[in-house]
């Protein structure tokens, strides 16, 4: 069965979502734990960006959907396999080099993503698009010059920031394996080109990593399946915390 | 939870054009870049700013407490330095 127009659009726009809650999720495990007070506040910072921006691809996805599921119904209400993220943003924290590596090279992607959609034909997904390009412009730099200064730092930074790099690498296919909902997404909507961003993707991401002394892991066997619901073990216990509270206490507000 | 390998900034924040960069706070930071970020997100969060300075506290030269007799009390007394004593023309408003 061919896909409609619009389910492609409406699903696109609930993975951008999901994207977004579970790392805005993964960061906000970290508030209180942040290195230093002025990390910290950039971390909780960044971790309110990315859920402000779930927050606006839910509300719209639920009026694409049209069946009246509000954002909360999304983010609190669906089961592991129905959340599309990729696997990249589900890794754990780990160590600070950890979690400043998987931010680059998800944000690596997801700022070339952001800048394409602007200038998507679907007006209200180009203008939430609009708006959160400036958040992950300054993610990007701030995480990139993180990544410089572990790699290239002390001998003990750059093996672990190098391992970092290396262990996540195999998360990074992903970004661009493109599916039906992407064909159209960019025949009917004007919208990401994959091969395009791919492209954009290794040239700044080998910059950065050139920059911390980093050796860009060799071509290898990539990991796929978050966009269809198939996630790592990691993301189980993600969820559980993040939606306990409302599978415990339904419809709970404050 | 204060890095004592990281140097303290002093942060300067402009509110908004045509006004002067004001003194916001201090940070800490591993370098001169990284002060510039880590005094964006301390201290702009809430719209305060639309251009910031950053310099490292060791590179502020201080007036001696000690001396503050000899440095300031002697403008306390020269009256005559403020223009009180002229008389504003009517129609100026501000001066």
């Amino acid at each position: 069965m061919v896909m409609s127009k619009e389910e492609a659009l409406y699903r696109y726009v609930l993975r951008l979502g999901d994207n977004a809650l579970v790392l805005a999720q993964r960061l906000i495990e970290l508030v209180a734990h942040g290195p230093e007070l002025e990390e910290e506040m950039a971390n909780a910072n960044f971790a309110l960006d990315y859920l402000g921006q779930a927050r606006m691809f839910y509300s719209y996805a639920g009026e694409l959907e049209g069946k009246g599921r509000s954002e909360d119904e999304f983010a609190f209400m669906r089961g592991e396999r129905e959340f599309a993220n990729f696997l990249l943003i589900e890794q754990p924290n780990g160590h600070f080099g950890d979690t400043i590596a998987r931010s680059v090279l998800f944000e690596n992607f997801y700022l070339s993503q952001l800048e394409a959609l602007t200038q998507c034909s679907d007006s209200r997904l180009a203008e939430i698009a609009a708006r959160s390009v400036k958040e992950i412009r300054y993610h990007q730099r701030h995480d990139s010059q993180w990544l410089v200064r572990l790699g290239d730092g002390t001998a003990e930074s750059h093996e672990l920031a190098q391992q970092s790099v290396n262990n996540l690498w195999r998360y990074t296919g992903e970004l661009f394996a493109g599916d039906e909902i992407d064909d159209i997404l960019r025949d009917k909507y004007n919208g990401p080109d994959l091969d395009r961003i791919k492209s954009d993707w290794q040239l700044q991401t080998a910059k950065t990593l050139k920059e911390a002394t980093i050796a860009v892991p060799e071509d290898q066997w990539m990991d796929n399946g978050g966009r269809d619901g198939r996630h790592t073990e990691h993301f189980g216990p993600l969820i559980a915390e993040m939606q306990y509270m409302q599978r415990s206490y339904p419809g709970l507000t404050w | 939870m204060t890095n004592q390998d990281w140097p303290l900034y002093e942060v300067f924040i402009r509110s908004k054009a045509g006004l002067s960069h004001r003194h916001a706070g201090s940070v800490h930071a591993p370098d001169d870049e990284m002060a510039l970020d880590h005094a964006r997100d301390v201290y702009t969060r809430r719209n305060e700013g639309v251009s910031i300075w950053v310099v490292r506290s060791s590179a502020i030269v201080a007036s001696d407490p000690e001396e503050t007799a000899a440095f300031f009390e002697p403008a306390k007394d020269k009256i005559y330095r403020h223009p009180t004593f002229y008389e504003i023309p009517d129609g100026v408003e501000n001066i």
